[in-house]
């Protein structure tokens, strides 16, 4: 079967019921999508399938209905989305494992709401779990994220 | 040595503290101490220059080996900055590695914290003995990663080796140049010469190598810090918002094999058959082999094939040999407060049984109370995981572990082989909390390793066998027993009785340490009131689940116990809490973490209906921590509104990362104090993941706001003390909002939140 993920196209032969993060994980050896849970309850595995949130953990393959973007997809190191930014100049992540998920969500959020109030932060991101505690600065950085994005989005109309 | 630059052509093998940190006085193996221990890195550094075990230069630039586990503690910046800060290099040029385990890196400060002294305490007897156990520290040569101790223990060590190197760099340029060395200076990363020439250390590091390090490098005066003292970018912030940054879960080989493990859910208990007939003929599965008599391991093409399979496998379990539910563990611990079972009376000041009498018979008040709390799980966002390959007997290991030295004991143990030949790498921990201090997870992947030669395998566990397979914070209770007169507490009681981590943790990895553990009363004994009748005795609880350290080890639980029974007396004395405890407290740093809490959290002013604040201090690690939490009992239950902490660490390196520890710390704490429960039925674990083991999440974390203060004579770490004046805290809040005493953790057993 093929899966397009960050733009480019795989084949992979697999049980269609291996989930999608097995997949990207030890087919593809896409490493930024983490295994907390497996059953959708902590987040650090997120996806986005077509834009939208999607816990890759489980997900079956042959399920997947659209095309992905996995954290390597939406920034680098060298060029970071404004998101990622956000999160490095609120120095965000502790231990970092739960973060790939993290920003995922928040991007998500985001790109459907460039100016969420705490409820609205609260309800995209209470999805993942974080054992550092990160929480309070995760909120300043979606919040900085969104400034910088209406920002963006004002110079460019 | 230094100052002629003598060439010397061993001196980088080795490198000895300048003013080592031993005391006069003590002679048992003091020669052996003084004996440098070996440099690690210059096995196998041909292009690399080696100044010493914390600094390596080659082409690509200057590399910091910071050999302590970062698992989200920020140790591989701060750690990195003492050495960058006396090397001089700038800071964005500097790369970080965790390095090879290696006894050089032994922590001496690791084990302060066990002596049977208040971190309060600056008798000279006490600091003798601090000093001494770092000799028994570098014997054992463990190196660890946990206790708090990292900053405290590097703090000379990696300071005096930048300015060593430096130092160094400055003799070859000197001798190179023709040059005074005295007219030679640095700046980021360049020694440079009167005339204003630069010259890059990279371009003087392999003659350096020929000279002697200084034994007495100069530090600098704290005035002149250019990297200390600051808030620091994150070496590891880049990688870990851009899915960049390798954990244990993300090393990949070439032909590796991914694998799972299942094992006796009766922890301890043997394996008595399993049968894997379905198992074997699942897609992807390629073997299935048992792990020393207690489960198996499934080896397959994919780790989703190998915990599909695991879970196909019919296995007949021995029992374990504890009780089977957590009213007989419970049962089995209120037993235990007997004079047989006395552990320790580290705290016996005045005459508590006389004076409990006298005083109750004159008709003051008398406080009782029995507190207790359950078992946790540590519930690290990386299930355990490592990676092992064996062949051409030779063995390579990748593992977040925070001990890298018994990870090799452990595998020369498993495979025979001569710790020479077996290399660690130690990537990125996907969270610590002391869980990674355990060996089972690396035991397992060598086990694995060895049953395929040649083939790369990396053993992941499903969440549900993480839950259920923890080394775990033991259950504790305590009885409490206190006099107030004249609104004073004349006598306070506490006794406390829990398994020992010391005993369970030390038997795992062979070791019997004798005489008390001090984690039974750890954050109780050692707190720094001054009250007339005080008296706090540790009951060893036998062994039940197996136990370890989890953030802030028995601080974690004995702030709960020593922290609600203080506010009980205060209740009962009719006086302030935060009043009642400066009239008890002579310690001037904890003294003023606990006005600091007070005015940040505007104390004492009128509140909204419903409303309430609750205090809590416990110093741990060496570290006065003190909390003020503002709840609000409404319609849908209690909601936290704020958190208010301060905390003393003597000396603060980096202000925004310490924020971030105390923060990590207190919801870490919250979690635990909410929600945090691990119980067992018919002799296994019930919580299997995180829909039953409960985490804070993003709804229900509170604001926080952090207070670092600097009036404590020591540095310290600060990773563990944010976690336990925390649930203390929200216990007393809901007691002032709702005039509801909670004695028993997790609260939401008791009590209803938002």
């Amino acid at each position: 079967m093929d899966i397009k993920v960050n733009g480019v196209t795989h084949q992979v032969d697999v049980d269609q019921d291996m989930p999608l993060l097995w997949v990207l994980r030890d087919e593809l050896a896409i490493n930024g999508p983490k295994f907390g849970c497996g059953v959708a309850m902590c987040g650090a595995c997120t996806v986005h399938i077509n834009g939208a949130p999607v816990r890759s953990c489980s997900l079956p393959v042959g399920q997947v209905f659209g095309d992905i973007t996995t954290i390597e997809g939406i920034g680098t190191p060298e060029a970071m989305h404004l998101v990622q930014q956000a999160w490095v100049d609120h120095q965000v992540a502790q231990c970092g494992y739960c973060q790939p998920g993290q920003i995922m969500s928040a991007v998500a959020l985001l790109e459907n709401n460039s100016a969420p109030d705490d409820l609205a932060i609260d309800a995209a991101m209470s999805g993942n779990i974080c054992r550092c505690g990160t929480y309070p600065r995760i909120r300043a950085a979606i919040k900085s994220a969104a400034q910088s994005m209406q920002k963006q989005q004002g110079s460019e109309s | 040595m230094s100052k002629s630059g003598k060439p010397s052509s061993i001196t980088r093998r080795s490198f000895l503290l300048g003013s080592a940190a031993i005391a006069g006085g003590v002679v048992f193996g003091y020669y052996k101490y003084k004996q440098a221990p070996l440099n690690p890195l210059i096995k196998g550094a041909k292009d690399k220059a080696v100044l010493t075990p914390y600094i390596m230069l080659d082409q690509r630039g200057i590399t910091i080996i910071v050999p302590r586990a970062e698992m989200g503690q920020g140790v591989h910046t701060s750690l990195a900055a003492m050495v960058a800060e006396e090397l001089d290099v700038a800071w964005q040029d500097i790369k970080v590695e965790h390095g090879p385990a290696s006894s050089a890196y032994f922590n001496g400060a690791v084990l302060e914290d066990g002596l049977p002294f208040e971190s309060t305490d600056n008798s000279v007897m006490a600091n003798t003995l601090r000093d001494f156990v770092h000799v028994p520290g570098k014997f054992i040569g463990m190196q660890i990663t946990g206790g708090s101790s990292s900053t405290a223990d590097a703090f000379d060590k990696m300071r005096l080796a930048g300015a060593a190197a430096r130092d160094v760099l400055l003799c070859v340029a000197a001798k190179r140049t023709g040059d005074d060395k005295e007219k030679l200076s640095t700046s980021q990363g360049y020694v440079i010469r009167e005339n204003g020439e630069k010259i890059a250390y990279v371009a003087l590091a392999f003659d350096a190598q020929a000279f002697e390090l200084p034994s007495k490098p100069v530090l600098k005066d704290k005035s002149q810090w250019q990297l200390l003292g600051k808030s620091l970018p994150r070496v590891d912030m880049v990688e870990k918002c851009t899915g960049t940054a390798t954990f244990g879960l993300d090393v990949r080989l070439p032909n590796m094999r991914y694998a799972t493990v299942k094992m006796n859910p009766h922890l301890g208990g043997k394996m008595l058959s399993f049968d894997a007939t379905t198992a074997e003929k699942m897609p992807g599965v390629e073997k299935i082999i048992p792990i020393d008599g207690r489960g198996v391991a499934v080896i397959a093409s994919n780790t989703w094939y190998a915990l599909k399979a695991a879970n196909a496998i019919e296995f007949d379990w021995g029992k374990a040999d504890y009780p089977s539910d957590s009213a007989g563990m419970f049962s089995a611990v209120a037993a235990c407060f007997t004079q047989q079972h006395l552990d320790s009376e580290l705290k016996d000041k005045g005459d508590v049984a006389s004076a409990i009498s006298a005083i109750s018979q004159a008709g003051d008040t008398v406080v009782e109370g029995q507190y207790r709390v359950p078992y946790l799980a540590h519930a690290t966002m990386e299930p355990m995981n490592a990676t092992a390959l064996l062949s051409d007997n030779k063995l390579e290991i990748w593992a977040g572990n925070q001990i890298p030295t018994q990870v090799i004991k452990e595998a020369q143990a498993i495979t025979g082989l001569a710790a020479e030949n077996i290399s660690l790498h130690t990537p990125y921990l996907g969270g610590g909390f002391g869980r990674r201090l355990e060996m089972d997870f690396v035991q397992y992947a060598i086990l694995v390793a060895k049953a395929l030669p040649g083939t790369p395998v990396k053993v992941t566990w499903s969440r549900e066998e993480d839950t259920t397979h923890d080394a775990y914070r033991p259950l504790a209770m305590a009885r409490f027993k206190g006099v107030v007169s004249d609104g004073v507490p004349k006598v306070f009681d506490l006794q406390l009785a829990c398994p020992s981590v010391v005993e369970s943790q030390m038997g795992r990895i062979g070791m019997n340490i004798p005489g008390p553990d001090v984690t039974i009363v750890q954050g109780a004994w050692d707190q720094p009131y001054n009250i007339e009748n005080y008296r706090v005795r540790g009951y060893r609880v036998p062994a039940l689940l197996p136990v370890s350290s989890w953030r802030s080890v028995g601080a974690s639980q004995n702030g709960f116990f020593h922290e609600s029974a203080m506010d009980e007396l205060a209740v009962k004395a009719g006086v302030d809490p935060l009043a009642m405890r400066l009239k008890l407290i002579s310690d001037e740093p904890s003294r003023q973490v606990l006005q600091a809490v007070a005015k940040m959290s505007n104390w004492g002013r009128t509140l909204p209906q419903g409303h309430g604040l609750g205090l809590a201090f416990t110093i741990s690690f060496g570290v006065p921590s003190a909390q003020v939490i503002e709840v609000a009992d409404t319609p849908s239950g209690i909601k936290i509104i704020k958190v208010y902490a301060a905390v003393d660490l003597g000396t603060a390196l980096d202000p925004r990362n310490i924020q971030a520890q105390v923060m990590s710390g207190i919801n870490f704490g919250l979690a635990a104090a909410i929600m945090g429960e691990i119980t067992v039925k018919e002799g296994q674990i019930e919580q299997t993941n995180f829909h039953n083991y409960g985490s804070l999440r993003f709804n229900q974390a509170p604001e926080i706001e952090v207070n670092i203060l600097e009036n404590g004579d020591k540095i310290r770490g600060i990773g563990e003390p944010g976690t336990p004046p925390a649930a203390p805290a929200l216990a007393n809040a809901i007691f002032a909002a709702k005039g509801k005493r909670i004695r028993e953790l997790p609260l939401h057993k008791k009590i209803t939140f938002v």
